[in-house]
């Protein structure tokens, strides 16, 4: 083997042998390529989690406020209390409308763009889905607080079209109503629609891009209308795509904190239980308890997407 | 009516008013930036003036949760690049047992709200006494930047064919040689890309860093703030605009330069369908 140049000799075959060896021990090699990302996440992310479960099986006296350290399930239970299972069940609830609705708002765009654009109009689609997937999320919530106030611009186009007693008769609603939109569960709806319906949007234009066009083809030979093509052709090798993106929409509304604090009703989110336990009030383990339902939800969530192969289409 | 054909009205129609939902609410923030009402979100604006970027551009505070956001988010990048590319490269190259759980491992910071991830960060930090700043914020950003350096590296390697690196060791160059001059060169653009993104991503989250920033304040923190008690609605606007822009950047360069790398890749596969011809 020839001395790389500029190098001297010695040290060249040294680096030679060494990469000798890394050829005859692949192995090896991937394991030190492994070596320092694994040890980071291992070390902060996984240590760092595995911290807060080991906080969420303490419990706080209740007398003295003080963190006790010892082993218990009396935290797990007090997530049962009614007024704790409530904040739960909302932000599940909360998580299924915004999954699903982002799947009905994404298919559309996803279908035109995979299927129906080309060249300058592909591409235009492709930024206009990706464009807001990065943007700033404060900026997002920001517009919407612009949006929904009350001397806002959604208040003026109602009262411009002599529609106010439409508005007013939705937020008289029960439960998703009232008093304005900044401050019931329609605009925490459509605030967590907003910010989390791009990550929907490309796993689906994914999923649907590796459909090829003569299997559309052959759904018309065959006499298959738009819709019953739609139904039982698309739809199903769409799937995984949904799967996918419902992953990211379904865990960010069930941890998000920042969009029912800003924008909705004094009625709280998971996200905004744990941070407020952990904050003022100091019961590290009861936020801890808190923080780990999304990762119940999410792992049982995962576990079904997975059967479903929606990996293979993130 | 034929699948194949033309898009039906409805979902031409569908497809563009769900685009216009995504990206009309962003514009309203730059009509507002230039709007003379200042104790209100009052739409019409009763009128029209510059004079709150001259306001924005005397506050020594906006300017310093900015020099702390590209601070956090050059170093937070930096990391991402390194551990991104070393993972992606491990993971391209073999197969091995535990590969799933590494590849999950990587996506679950971002995947995971992230108010686990900061709370997670918190306690850990509070259990091993690491006092709060800016290297905490940069420890928590760098965790799930990784994963989007690591995307764009992955999909490049899978991209670049093994037989370019047997040539490379046929021609007797070294591993070390063949990294230098055949790897690099290859994987350039998509590590350009997936740092560009990693950055804007560090640049604007919130929710990580309100659990490991302590004192400071990062520019998202600094609006979150404002969103919350609303005290200089003008300047506010004017950040937001200048946010917008400023994430814009780095994504659309992201977008060209690996757009680029695919239109490459579909004119040699139609150089060598020629020649097959």
């Amino acid at each position: 083997m020839k001395a790389a140049p500029g190098l001297p000799a010695a040290q060249a075959s040294a680096l030679a042998r060494l990469s000798d060896a890394f050829w005859r021990h692949p192995r090896i090699f991937v394991a030190l390529l492994l070596l320092l990302p694994l040890s980071w996440l291992g070390v902060v992310y996984i240590g760092s989690l595995s911290a807060l479960l080991l906080q969420s099986f303490f419990s706080i006296d209740e007398f003295s406020g003080l963190v006790q350290y010892e082993f218990t399930l009396k935290t797990y239970r007090e997530l049962l209390t009614p007024s704790n299972f409530d904040i739960i069940l909302r932000t599940f609830l909360m998580a299924c409308a915004v999954t699903v609705a982002a799947s009905i708002i994404a298919f559309p765009i996803a279908l035109f763009a995979a299927k129906y654009a080309r060249g300058r109009l592909k591409a235009l689609f492709y930024l206009g889905a990706m464009l807001p997937l990065w943007s700033s999320y404060l900026v997002k919530i920001y517009a919407w607080k612009l949006i929904l106030a009350k001397e806002g611009i959604i208040n003026w186009v109602v009262e411009a079209l002599g529609l106010k007693f439409l508005l007013e008769l939705i937020l008289s609603t029960p439960v998703i109503g009232g008093n304005s939109l900044s401050v019931s569960y329609i605009g925490t709806f459509i605030v967590l629609l907003y910010v989390w319906l791009p990550f929907m949007i490309l796993p689906v234009q994914a999923a649907l891009e590796r459909v090829p066009r003569n299997v559309l083809e052959a759904t018309a030979d065959l006499g298959a209308s738009r819709g019953q093509a739609l139904r039982h052709v698309v739809l199903p090798l769409a799937l995984p795509g949904i799967v996918a993106g419902s992953i990211f929409t379904f865990s960010l509304t069930l941890g998000d904190y920042i969009v029912p604090q800003i924008i909705g009703s004094s009625r709280r989110f998971i996200g905004q239980a744990v941070y407020a336990h952990q904050g003022t009030a100091g019961n590290i383990p009861l936020a801890a308890a808190f923080a780990v339902v999304p990762i119940l939800i999410m792992a049982v969530y995962l576990w079904l997407a997975k059967r479903r192969g929606a990996f293979d289409a993130l | 009516m034929r699948f194949d054909s033309k898009p039906s009205l409805l979902l031409k129609a569908s497809a563009v008013a769900g685009l216009m939902f995504l990206h009309l609410p962003v514009l309203l923030i730059f009509l507002y930036a230039f709007t003379t009402e200042d104790k209100s979100y009052e739409f019409p604006p009763p009128g029209y003036t510059v004079k709150w970027f001259a306001a924005t551009w005397n506050r020594p505070d906006v300017w310093q949760a900015l020099g702390l956001s590209l601070k956090v988010a050059a170093a937070s990048t930096a990391i991402a690049i390194i551990l991104g590319t070393l993972c992606a490269g491990a993971m391209s190259r073999a197969r091995f047992f535990g590969r799933e759980t590494i590849s999950l491992l990587v996506i679950l910071p971002i995947a995971l709200p992230g108010i686990i991830t900061g709370i997670s960060l918190r306690s850990a930090f509070n259990i091993a006494e690491i006092p709060f700043s800016t290297l905490t914020i940069i420890l928590g950003h760098a965790t799930f930047c990784i994963v989007v350096v690591y995307n764009n590296a992955i999909a490049r390697f899978r991209r670049i064919s093994s037989s370019l690196f047997e040539a490379s060791a046929d021609l007797g160059a070294s591993g070390f040689q063949t990294f230098r001059h055949v790897l690099l060169p290859n994987l350039g653009t998509a590590l350009l890309a997936g740092g560009m993104l990693a950055f804007a991503l560090s640049f604007d989250e919130v929710i990580v860093t309100t659990f490991t920033a302590g004192q400071q304040q990062t520019l998202p923190i600094w609006m979150l703030e404002e969103l919350v008690r609303p005290r200089q609605r003008p300047v506010t606007n004017v950040v937001a605009m200048v946010v917008v822009l400023v994430t814009l950047l780095p994504i659309l360069g992201a977008y060209y330069l690996t757009r680029d790398g695919e239109r490459e890749d579909a004119d040699d596969g139609r150089k060598s369908g020629n020649r097959n011809a």
